[in-house]
């Protein structure tokens, strides 16, 4: 079986698969237990299996194993804790800004993306910079109010 | 992580010993144990014979050696916040803080079974039936520590884990009380509440324990469920629902390592060890199926149900004489409205885990109903009740019966078929194709105005589909050829069907139909949504036929305070300003603005919920867009503002992309909108603006808060389209199309 480096998390890390178009999703899932990018739509729709690429925001449903190979790969994981969370994590928490949370994994990551580039966006910005996100349980309000709590942090 | 194994240990454990569960669990449980209770420092170490009898204390509490508690509940948190509603009431009752008291829920071997979850009953029900056995329990204790600390119960008070003397001095823990104990105690249906102007707890925004997890990839879900040994399933659904299986050949997934066939009659699937494999080989298995086209397709559904034969008519309200009235009114006004079928359309596809052995089988899932689920499958299944064990797990928000409970069945088919503990997760063309729908409704509305703009008399007809006894049948055992139910029940559809206004004449009819297209089940607020759309849109056009403005219109037919505040209260965050429809002035631009209003008294009978919106509507281009959107909601009693005001904001974005975005397509074969290009939903770019006001009533009993806001959503958004474009939509979804259609009529 073909192997891969990544740098997943900040640590280097080896993995097998039988396949190149292995989207990374499984990758993250499965071999390295990172079960914070979820299984959406595989169809790079919804947003929910995002995660950063050397710091960008990316959907690991569409990247396959090899096109992931020799990057760098941030999960939600790779973030922080409950203990010492990133302070977009801190803004989500202290906004309650979930409900069921399945999309709060992407939600997160792509704004940690948009907050990378655009450091004060404005609320049009972020609704236009998490408009590839969906929440199904509508807690959209809530988020766009995390994102900009977090940009003033 | 260190406190949640050390908690899953014991719980795992005690649950060996446990006489209830008397078949191996595997090492799958405590995982499950912990992450039920996430960040809570109970530790979970029950009784040693675990009570599920909704009749016992025991059933619902433990109180563990250190002081701690751990309650039991068969009504599970799908996203809602019931998880803190409920430990909150409980913790209240008990005086022990809530990081205090552990949640384990929807596990058929450890919780009573006290109804599943749905039509917003967690907390009335659910979290109110633990309430009462919290209460029975602060009884006990006060009782306990008398004697011990040999004073009158009336001198104690139970608080802080403690019962001591009101007046200060030496307490005593109720983990020393009664600690690991078995109670023997049975609810007593009297037993004192605290009084609410002494609440400490409820009514306070506690916040949900499980958030900071699911912010930090720590709380575990479903889908992330695995057990030693577990094969990963793909179920290859067929392409027509009604087509038989004709052949497979297995040679086309030649080249993908470690991947079997499962085939029984029409039931198809494949399993791997990994699970891309599984996946890869679901696409590329070669099978060749009958042909099938048995449904009338999803163009023209209206006069397709208006075709459809009426197995029976159901009379709701009969008062008066509405015939002699509408007769002699001086206006007379009818409309139809039609709702489309939808899918819940949750975001993660539906998962479960089963693991059937010789001895005795476990499903995880996420059904809304675990009970109800587990006593279904065994029935269908031929497990006896008592072997198989149902366990609940987070998983992707549900908003009633999606492809959860086809999903369990799925996997316990496989598992039982393979011997080996088995995980299937639909893919997203699945859960959109495959989910059980919403139903589509029908309504036509007749009224009739008097020479003063009253309304005199009203006619509610709707058509909807039949209720049918029996469970709902789950796709793989159809598949399969296992004989089972072929029930059919989509919730409460005729509430709300009626006006919430005084009205002298009145006559509301249901036609149940005996054929509807696609297999159907209860989703969010069923028919309530639909119904209120029909009457509140409808009172708005009779508000316009009368030349009144709406507001003020509605609130002549008012009497009830709390349908007055309401009203007035969203009317007032929105800035109304009273005069009829349309808007006189409602260009800016290309746009046109306008407002609306509705009411709605939840179930005729709970929730009071006014909600005024600002639209605009762009004459080139069709497109709504919804600015500002503000509600007055009156649940009684507040458990927890913040939770509930996470459930309305939720209800309330979720609707608008019911209503501007939803419908369910399919062709005489199948569900054609499969992903989220062919069914949007709501996204980012048209949240609006949302405001909030919660009129608290902490003496009042509480009412849920999951499904009240979503029903007038439809009807408001209407009613502001109509102020702001002078046209009617009387169809769902209001898409571009429908709008540009209706503007070009008027011209
Ligand atoms: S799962 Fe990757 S975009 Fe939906
Ligand atoms: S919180 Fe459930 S999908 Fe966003």
């Amino acid at each position: 079986m073909a192997q891969y480096r990544l740098r997943v998390n900040g640590r280097a890390v080896r993995v097998e698969s039988w396949d190149p178009a292995q989207p990374l999703l499984y990758v993250l899932r499965n071999s390295l237990g990172l079960h914070g990018p979820k299984f959406g739509c595989g169809l790079d729709q919804c947003g929910a299996c995002t995660v950063l690429i050397d710091g960008k925001a990316a959907r690991s449903c569409s990247v396959s194993v090899r096109q992931a190979a020799g990057r760098s790969i941030t999960t939600l994981e790779g973030l922080g804790t409950p203990e010492k969370p990133d302070p977009i994590q801190a803004a989500f928490i202290a906004e309650e800004a979930a409900q069921c949370g399945y999309c709060t994994n992407g939600m997160i990551m792509a704004a940690k993306s948009l907050l990378n580039q655009t450091p004060n966006p404005t609320p049009e910005q972020v609704k236009r910079g998490l408009a590839g996100n969906l929440c199904r349980c509508g807690t959209y309000t809530r988020i766009l109010s995390a994102v900009l709590r977090a940009a003033k942090a | 992580m260190e406190t949640l194994s050390a908690i899953s240990r014991r719980d795992f454990l005690w649950t060996g010993s446990a006489v209830v569960v008397s078949f191996a669990l595997g090492a799958a449980l405590p995982q499950n144990g912990a992450a039920q209770n996430p960040g809570a420092s109970a530790s979970l170490s029950p009784p040693l014979a675990k009570s599920l009898d909704p009749k016992e204390v025991d059933s619902f509490l433990a109180i563990q050696s250190d002081g701690s508690a751990t309650l039991y509940t068969s009504r599970v948190d799908v996203g809602t916040g019931l998880r803190i509603a409920m430990t909150q009431m409980a913790a209240e009752e008990l005086g022990i803080p809530v990081e205090r008291i552990g949640f384990v829920s929807g596990d058929t071997a450890l919780t009573p079974n006290h109804g599943g979850t749905g039509g917003s009953t967690g907390v009335p029900q659910g979290a109110v039936a633990v309430r009462q056995a919290a209460a029975t329990l602060r009884q006990h204790l006060l009782n306990l520590g008398a004697e011990q600390l040999q004073r009158p119960v009336a001198e104690l008070v139970l608080a802080e884990g403690q019962v001591r003397p009101a007046n200060g001095g030496q307490g005593i823990g109720i983990g020393a009380l009664t600690g690991g104990k078995r109670l023997a105690l049975p609810v007593d249906p009297k037993a004192p509440l605290k009084n609410p102007a002494e609440y400490t707890v409820v009514g306070k925004p506690v916040p949900r324990p499980d958030v900071p997890g699911k912010c930090t990839a720590r709380h575990p879900y479903l889908q992330d469920f695995t057990v030693p040994g577990m094969l990963h399933a793909r179920v290859i659904r067929p392409p027509a629902i009604g087509a038989k299986l004709l052949s497979v050949d297995e040679s086309s997934i030649r080249n993908i390592p470690d991947v079997r066939v499962v085939r029984i009659e029409n039931f198809l699937a494949v399993v791997a060890s990994d699970e891309w494999a599984a996946i890869r080989a679901a696409t590329s298995l070669q099978a060749t199926w009958s042909e099938w086209q048995g449904l009338p397709g999803s163009e023209g559904l209206d006069r397709h149900i208006r075709q459809t034969a009426v197995d029976h008519d159901q009379s709701l309200v009969s008062r008066g004489d509405p015939a002699a009235a509408l007769t002699g009114a001086a206006k007379q006004l009818s409309a139809t409205y039609s709702w489309p079928l939808q899918s819940h359309a949750s975001l993660g596809p539906s998962c479960a885990v089963a693991d059937v052995k010789a001895d005795g089988a476990t499903v995880w899932t996420a059904s809304q109903g675990p009970h109800r689920l587990r006593n279904y499958l065994a029935g269908v299944f031929g497990i006896p009740a008592d072997k198989l064990r149902v366990v609940y797990m987070d998983a992707s928000g549900s908003y009633g019966t999606n492809g959860g409970d086809d999903a369990a069945a799925d996997a316990l088919l496989i598992s039982k078929t393979i011997g080996k503990p088995v995980r299937v997760q639909w893919s997203r063309e699945d859960e959109h194709g495959w989910d059980p729908k919403g139903p589509a409704q029908l309504l036509e509305l007749r009224g009739g105005l008097d020479a003063e703009g009253r309304i005199i008399a009203w006619e509610t007809q709707m058509w909807n589909p039949n209720n049918l006894p029996g469970n709902r049948a789950v796709l793989a055992a159809d598949a399969a050829g296992i004989p089972q139910d072929h029930g059919q029940a989509t919730g409460s559809m005729v509430q709300n069907t009626e006006p919430p206004y005084a009205v002298p004449n009145m006559l509301v009819t249901a036609h149940w139909l005996k054929e509807t297209p696609l297999r159907l089940s209860n989703l969010r607020a069923p028919g309530k949504i639909a119904n209120v759309f029909a009457v509140e849109s409808f009172t708005d056009e009779l508000a316009a036929a009368a030349g009144a403005d709406p507001v003020a219109f509605r609130l002549r037919g008012l009497s009830d305070p709390r349908a007055i505040e309401v009203l007035q209260r969203a009317a007032e965050m929105i800035g109304w300003q009273t005069r009829p429809s349309p808007n006189p002035r409602p260009a800016q631009g290309n746009l046109l603005a306008g407002r609306g209003m509705a009411y709605a008294r939840y179930k005729q009978a709970e929730n009071y919920v006014g909600m005024a919106m600002e639209v605009t509507v762009d004459r080139a281009s069709g497109r709504i867009s919804v600015r500002r959107v503000t509600c007055a909601h009156d649940c009684g009693l507040v458990v927890n503002p913040d939770g509930l005001r996470n459930q309305i904001e939720g209800s309330i974005l979720q609707t608008l992309g019911r209503a501007l975005h939803e419908e369910v397509k399919f062709d005489r074969s199948r569900v054609t909108s499969v992903d989220w290009k062919s069914y949007p939903i709501l996204t980012f770019p048209e949240v609006p603006t949302v405001e909030i006001a919660l009129l608290d009533r902490p003496t009042l009993p509480p009412y849920g808060a999951g499904e009240p806001a979503t029903a007038p959503v439809a009807a408001a958004l209407a009613n502001a389209v109509f102020d702001a474009a002078g046209v009617r939509l009387r169809t769902v979804p209001f898409t571009p199309e429908r709008v540009l259609a209706a503007l070009r009529s008027t011209r």
